[in-house]
């Protein structure tokens, strides 16, 4: 079953703290890190290596293509399908379209967003190593935790408990996979 | 001054405990039980009346020719506009970086999406035959027909579809990190479980919120937009009928600012008791309150200048047609309704330009209270004093309501106050991972 631990888990007491301390980590040469905060702090995800966020490609593209669509669907009726005259208004009557078009546009762009942003962060997940770590259910309170995981090429127990406690980490433990 | 060390951890504690002990910890308590039992009679009330209604037609309503929009028009555009407000200050408010907000935005999205869900049983249950409600819905059908595109009733449709879906995203979305927060503080295997699987594995990983906040970034700048054309699209409804009165382009600003005045009001109604019953006074503070009043005095105003300029260029305009409308809404047989509009949305708000009244939370209450019934007035006079006269004197008549009538009114307020009461019992009413990003960075700023 499980092969070792899944990391190793560190606790600071301010997000500069943290921020330092995934600095000082990357320039020790550790690559496998993951920071896990109460609040969204400004600038940890770059400090962690983020990588292209396509959230809002995602979100223009789906709604461009719903607006696009949906003006399509409404030619496709009123104008070659089922023409039908109401009094002399040409069949295509295109300011007539754009209230249905402009609706679709917002709807689809935010589903998109919202599934673009659950696809890509993994979610939804019903169980994660980390939640058998009683330490880490201070992340969605009060705790700013980063994890330096099992899988880092430069990871042993010892080395990195020490760099984190180097980096005024409050509390260190290792996390069972 | 030697207060007690402002620490990082104790500070966002302060802003998470109070906001998930209501979830978790607090029994229900006797104001709770009395509303809820209350709510689920009135929610009975409304499914019995549906029940009625599918049996036996819309006949069981006072609609009638000339006045065929009665009650059940006005309770769907006074509920959609109650909805507008929540959006106004989760979205609006959230581009313009108000952070004061933030105590207040999860409550109002949860008001907007219970509203809306409200408000669209109203033009479903008004269509006659409501279970044919999708042939308003574009799909290969058998018949081989298409919806009429050119109607703003098909708009309308559209509008309220998108408004309903994206505001429970955009509710939903918002919740996961405070949903994940509950999980984790929750004791029962049962409660873990339930807040579990609501929260979706939501850890609060560092790329996890840069995506989350790009998210709650478009999504806001989306709503806003959305907001406008929802309540824009109601007034069409109206402005593209002919009928003196409707057929006017005042009509799509005239309704939004009358929605987000009655939205503020609900919002005012149901914040002053959650803050006072739940203990949430040091979050949603006497601050909040005032800001408040002060949009709600600031829409109101633009609410009484719309009323303004209608008398004002239905006489300009010199179409005999409105002028005799304008008349007769302001000395006819619904002259009450009128004049109950102006007390309720003019009169009345004019004390709200004093301090004093802000900062009484009675009177506060009491006027938001008033304002939104003047809305409802207002929303009813619109219909009413338009179709009741029409071009053709030989098809004038009056509407009178029934029991039913009232019943779905009373009914739909029921069903909206079973569904509030619901999620203050069950899901966080503050958006607790807001406060604590203002609280951290309130720590970090140098004093």
């Amino acid at each position: 079953m499980s092969t070792g631990p899944y990391g190793c888990i560190a606790e600071f007491d301010s997000a500069p703290a943290l921020l330092a301390a995934v600095a000082g980590l990357r320039t020790r040469g550790y690559s496998r890190l993951e920071a896990y905060t109460p609040f969204p702090v400004e600038g940890l995800a770059q400090a962690l290596g983020a990588s292209r966020d396509w959230t809002a490609v995602a979100m223009l593209v789906a709604g461009a293509l719903a607006g696009a669509g949906m003006l399509a669907l409404q030619y496709y009726g009123a104008a070659i399908n089922y023409p039908i005259n109401v009094g002399g208004r040409p069949d295509a009557s295109w300011p007539a379209f754009i209230p249905p078009a402009v609706e679709m546009t917002i709807l689809f762009a935010a589903l998109a967003g919202v599934v673009a942003m659950l696809a890509a962060n993994g979610l939804p997940r019903l169980h994660h190593p980390l939640f058998d770590s009683q330490r880490f259910t201070r992340a969605s309170r009060n705790g700013l935790l980063l994890v330096v995981l099992a899988d880092d090429p430069r990871y042993e127990p010892g080395a990195v408990r020490q760099a984190l406690l180097e980096l005024h980490a409050t509390h260190v433990e290792t996390v069972p996979s | 001054m030697s207060a007690p060390a402002r620490t990082l951890a104790v500070e966002l504690e302060a802003v998470t405990d109070p906001v998930t002990a209501i979830v978790l910890e607090r029994a229900s308590g006797r104001r709770w039980m009395l509303a809820f039992v209350a709510s689920v009679v009135l929610t009975a009330l409304l499914g019995s009346g549906i029940w009625v209604l599918l049996v036996r037609g819309v006949g069981i309503w006072g609609i009638e020719i000339p006045v065929a929009w009665g009650f059940a028009i006005a309770d769907y555009v006074w509920w959609i506009g109650i909805g507008m407000a929540g959006t106004f200050i989760s979205a609006a408010l959230y581009l313009t970086r108000q952070s004061w907000r933030n105590s207040l935005n999860r409550y109002a999205e949860a008001m907007t999406v219970f509203a809306v869900s409200v408000s669209g049983l109203f033009p479903i249950l008004h269509l006659g035959r409501p279970w044919f409600f999708y042939w308003l819905a574009p799909y290969p059908n058998r018949m081989a027909l298409w919806p009429q595109w050119r109607s703003s009733l098909l708009w309308d449709f559209f509008a309220i579809t998108a408004y309903l879906l994206v505001s429970i995203v955009y509710f939903y979305v918002g919740l996961l990190p405070d949903l994940a927060t509950v999980r984790d503080r929750a004791r029962s295997r049962g409660r873990q479980v339930f807040y579990g699987l609501l929260a979706l594995g939501w850890r609060g990983e560092a790329r996890h919120w840069q995506r989350f906040e790009t998210l709650s970034m478009v999504l806001a700048a989306l709503a806003v937009p959305l907001v406008f054309s929802v309540h824009s699209m109601v007034a069409l409804d109206f402005s593209e009928g002919l009928l003196p009165g409707w057929h006017t382009t005042l009509f799509p600003p005239f309704f939004v600012a009358g929605a987000l005045f009655s939205g503020f009001a609900v919002v005012l109604v149901l914040g002053i008791p959650l803050r006072r019953y739940y203990g949430l006074t040091d979050l949603i503070t006497e601050a909040h309150l005032d800001k408040l009043a002060r949009l709600l005095l600031a829409v109101g105003l633009i609410v009484d200048y719309s009323y303004l300029s209608e008398v004002f260029f239905a006489f300009y305009g010199g179409d005999r047609y409105e002028i005799a409308m304008t008349l007769n809404r302001l000395g006819g047989a619904y002259a009450w309704l009128f004049w109950s509009t102006i007390a309720c949305n003019v009169v009345s708000i004019q004390l709200l330009w004093f301090p004093r009244v802000r900062a009484n939370h009675a009177a506060l209450f009491t006027i938001s209270l008033t304002v939104v019934v003047g809305m409802w007035f207002e929303r009813f006079m619109l219909i009413v004093t338009s179709l009741y006269r029409g071009f053709l004197p030989s098809s004038w008549g009056m509407f009178y309501p029934t029991l039913w009538d009232l019943g779905f009114l009373f009914g739909s307020i029921g069903l909206f106050c079973l569904l509030f009461l619901a999620f203050v019992r069950l899901l966080p009413a503050v958006s607790m991972f807001e406060l604590r990003k203002s609280a951290a960075q309130a720590l970090e700023r140098p004093r």
